[in-house]
């Protein structure tokens, strides 16, 4: 299970996280939400360790382990994925080479060995297939030229081919058609299970309608504001967050 | 207080090829004089017309001055300071792979280039034909007997010089003579060794031919010469691999390539240059300086240069393409990797004469380091080629801010109907593409590699397949130590 305790982070000496705690155990889905520039994007950037990210305080632990010491590519190793809110191009190479190369790294990490080109392709294959992602684009430059939907798309299918433990998914239902919705949904669901947790960042509850969450936090000024059922989505879609935080310091 | 930990201090892997052969040596008395050319020519029992146009190379070069318009900087050359020939000692010059000093053998296992021949079975793809040059003889050329089945012939250019004289006699200087320049008139004059091919009439050559340049000798320049010539309608991929020991004083290699494509044939000339680049403060390494130049004779023949250029300490070479025949093409794709030291000032000539011609350049330079890389190119179109078309494109990546890179391209066009289009780019790798990989699991070492591989890939595709890998891998090993 993830455990983040009395999380502080800062950006070019800016404090955007400001003592925020969250527990997310084994096997659970857990929405965020907030205005926008609350600091959910950099809460996901801190818990995969991107560089410019300091940590002033507070410790983050998953499975015991803690992540905050790790290097980002020991994160990703440990079962740490973030599907990112805006997927980066890599120009010149394939999607294909590219989940190839991530995959054999994080398999190589955990003592596993590399996947053949043969495995590879038919593991690929059925992955972007269960996706509803054309193969061609599987040649296609990561990314590059992606439309918004396809990109969100292909970050769902990394999420399917590394298998991780903490699956971070940033805003991956904006962007999205109606149809791409339910189909990522459905993905992601898929990859629900007893030994793996999901952060799902979203201002939308018809994200929520499709991926059940067990807990609904609000992340604003730099903390937790507040936590409920998944009917606290439902209050906030209605009355926003102004009236909403208001309500709960009443 | 934490920060997310910088990724682990990162040794380089040492230079995987740094090795030396323990074998005895022949070589020449060091310096150079005419007496050094007339002893190399001895040695090779060259006829006389040779030897003569060596002298004449030699009395050229002593009136020739260094070039100095290179972006590269480097003490001046003492050339009596070193040696001009140096051969492993052996008692006759081996008639088969059998007799190879198994010293050698040994060392081109090390280095990775098969010297045995696989039985080829009609149609087996993947084999490769070498000729392994030793400092400055050749040791071995597989797949002789295959090959001249089909009539094609691929030997040392010593042997060349001794079986098919007139061939030589014919070719050799009439891409690149030696008033061209001031190394190439030094090549000229004290050239070694190298490798010839000639693919007759008609005939597609049925496997790659490969050279393997070896460096092993301390304080020896090596002066190859290559020679390849594509009769009418014939084809021929071939490529160039090279490496050399590790050593804290520079060595010189100054070779020459020729190629000839007649009437409707076509020359692929790929290079992977691995020369020891020095060592991260800069010490040691190869001088490269090398001309290179294709003459596409024939109507509508094709001529294309790739090459990935790892090594040496300085890199000075622009493989060229004489693009004479109407409606001939010429392409140059090009790589080159700076890290730490390194200078690289590298390009291409294409000059436009016939009709129709074409020509496309993709350059991409990578500096990390302190390194400096210049792409440096000449579009010429003559007033006789009506028609004829140019496309360059030239990318720059930075990685870290000590290094440079510099694009200086000229374009000369006396006819009104030539077109020429150029584009350069210059690039930083970006913290975000970084990162993005570095989620997905890959070290920032690998998540580098990865992506200046992308940045190079239109340049690797055209790298024959059996390459292409090894290429890949290179390209990650030369950066190693330019991040973290
Ligand atoms: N380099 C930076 N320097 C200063 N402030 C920054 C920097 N990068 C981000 N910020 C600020 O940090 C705050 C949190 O940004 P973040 O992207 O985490 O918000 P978010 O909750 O993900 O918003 P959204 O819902 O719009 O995606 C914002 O106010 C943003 O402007
Ligand atoms: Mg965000």
């Amino acid at each position: 299970m993830l455990e983040i305790k009395n999380l502080s982070a800062a950006i070019d000496g800016k404090e955007i996280l400001k003592g925020l705690s969250l527990s997310l155990p084994k096997g659970q889905v857990h929405a965020i939400m907030g205005p926008n520039g609350a600091g959910k994007s950099t809460l996901s950037y801190v818990l995969a360790g991107r560089a410019g990210y300091t940590v002033t305080g507070g410790s983050v632990t998953l499975n015991g382990q803690d992540l905050l010491a790790m290097a980002p590519h020991e994160r990703a190793a440990a079962g740490v994925f973030l599907a990112f809110q805006y997927p980066v191009e890599i120009p010149g190479v394939t999607t294909m080479n590219f989940l190839k190369t991530a995959l054999n790294a994080v398999r190589a990490a955990r003592g596993e060995k590399a996947l053949d080109v043969m495995q590879m392709l038919k593991l690929l294959r059925a992955k972007a297939k269960a996706i509803g992602m054309d193969e061609d684009m599987l040649k296609r430059p990561v990314n590059v030229g992606f439309s918004g939907g396809e990109k969100k798309r292909c970050e769902v299918l990394q999420m399917a081919v590394l298998e991780p433990r903490l699956c971070i998914l940033d805003e991956t239902d904006s962007g999205l058609d109606i149809d791409a919705l339910r189909i990522v949904a459905d993905g992601v669901n898929a990859l629900r299970d007893a030994n793996r947790s999901m952060l799902v960042i979203t201002h939308y509850q018809r994200l929520l309608d499709y991926i059940k969450p067990d807990r609904v936090h609000v992340l604003a000024g730099g903390r937790i504001e507040r936590s409920g059922g998944p009917e606290l989505a439902l209050e906030l879609e209605e009355k926003g967050y102004g009236q909403a935080s208001a309500g709960a310091q009443a | 207080m934490q920060q997310p930990p910088s990724p682990a201090a990162f040794t380089p892997e040492p230079y995987k090829y740094g090795f030396v052969t323990p074998i005895d040596t022949e070589t020449a008395p060091k310096g150079l004089s005419e007496a050094t050319v007339r002893y190399i020519s001895a040695k090779k029992g060259e006829p006389d017309w040779l030897l003569a146009q060596r002298l004449k190379a030699f009395a050229l070069w002593q009136t020739m001055e260094t070039p100095s318009w290179g972006k590269v900087a480097f003490p001046p050359i003492d050339y009596q300071d070193a040696y001009y020939y140096a051969a492993p000692k052996k008692k006759a010059a081996p008639q088969s792979l059998e007799d190879v000093d198994p010293e050698l053998l040994k060392t081109y296992e090390k280095l990775g280039i098969p010297l045995k021949e696989q039985a080829i079975l009609a149609g087996v793809e993947g084999a490769v034909a070498v000729d392994a040059v030793f400092d400055s003889v050749s040791v071995a050329t597989t797949y002789k007997k295959a090959l001249e089945e089909k009539g094609i012939l691929f030997c040392s250019l010593t042997e060349a010089i001794h079986n098919h004289p007139d061939l030589v006699k014919k070719y050799l200087g009439s891409v690149v003579p030696p008033s061209d320049n001031y190394y190439a008139a030094l090549n000229a004059a004290v050239f070694t060794e190298g490798s010839f091919v000639y693919i007759p009439k008609g005939v597609r050559c049925p496997m790659e031919l490969s050279t393997y340049f070896r460096i092993n000798a301390a304080n020896t320049g090596q002066f190859e010469r290559t020679l390849i010539v594509a009769d009418d309608d014939s084809y021929v991929s071939y490529l160039e691999g090279c490496t050399a020991p590790k050593r804290d004083e520079n060595q010189l290699h100054a070779a020459v390539v020729e190629l000839v494509a007649l009437d409707r044939a076509e020359i692929k000339y790929a290079t992977v240059q691995n020369w020891y680049p020095g060592d991260e403060n800069g010490v040691g390494g190869i001088y490269n300086f090398v001309t290179k130049r294709g003459l596409c004779k024939g109507a509508s023949s094709k001529i294309s240069w790739t090459q990935v250029e790892t090594g040496s300490a300085i890199t000075w070479k622009y493989p060229s393409c004489v693009l004479q025949g109407d409606y001939s093409s010429g392409a140059f794709y090009s790589v080159a990797i700076t890290n730490h030291h390194q200078q690289a000032d590298t390009g291409t000539k294409m000059i436009h004469i016939g009709r129709g011609t074409r020509s496309t350049i993709i350059s991409k330079g990578i500096s990390a380091g302190h390194a400096q890389n210049t792409y440096r190119g000449l579009v010429r179109m003559a007033r006789t080629a009506h028609g004829a078309r140019n496309k360059t494109q030239c990318d720059s990546l930075l990685i870290g801010d000590q290094c440079g890179a510099h694009t200086f391209p000229v374009i000369v066009s006396r006819d009104p109907t030539a077109r020429v289009e150029h584009e350069a780019t210059t690039s930083r790798v970006s913290e975000d593409r970084l990162f993005y990989c570095q989620q997905r699991g890959l070290s920032l070492e690998e998540a580098m590699a990865l992506i200046v591989n992308g940045f190079c890939r239109e340049v690797m595709k055209e790298l024959p397949m059996e390459f292409a890998v090894e290429a890949q891998k290179l390209i990650g090993i030369s950066l190693e130590g330019s991040v973290g």
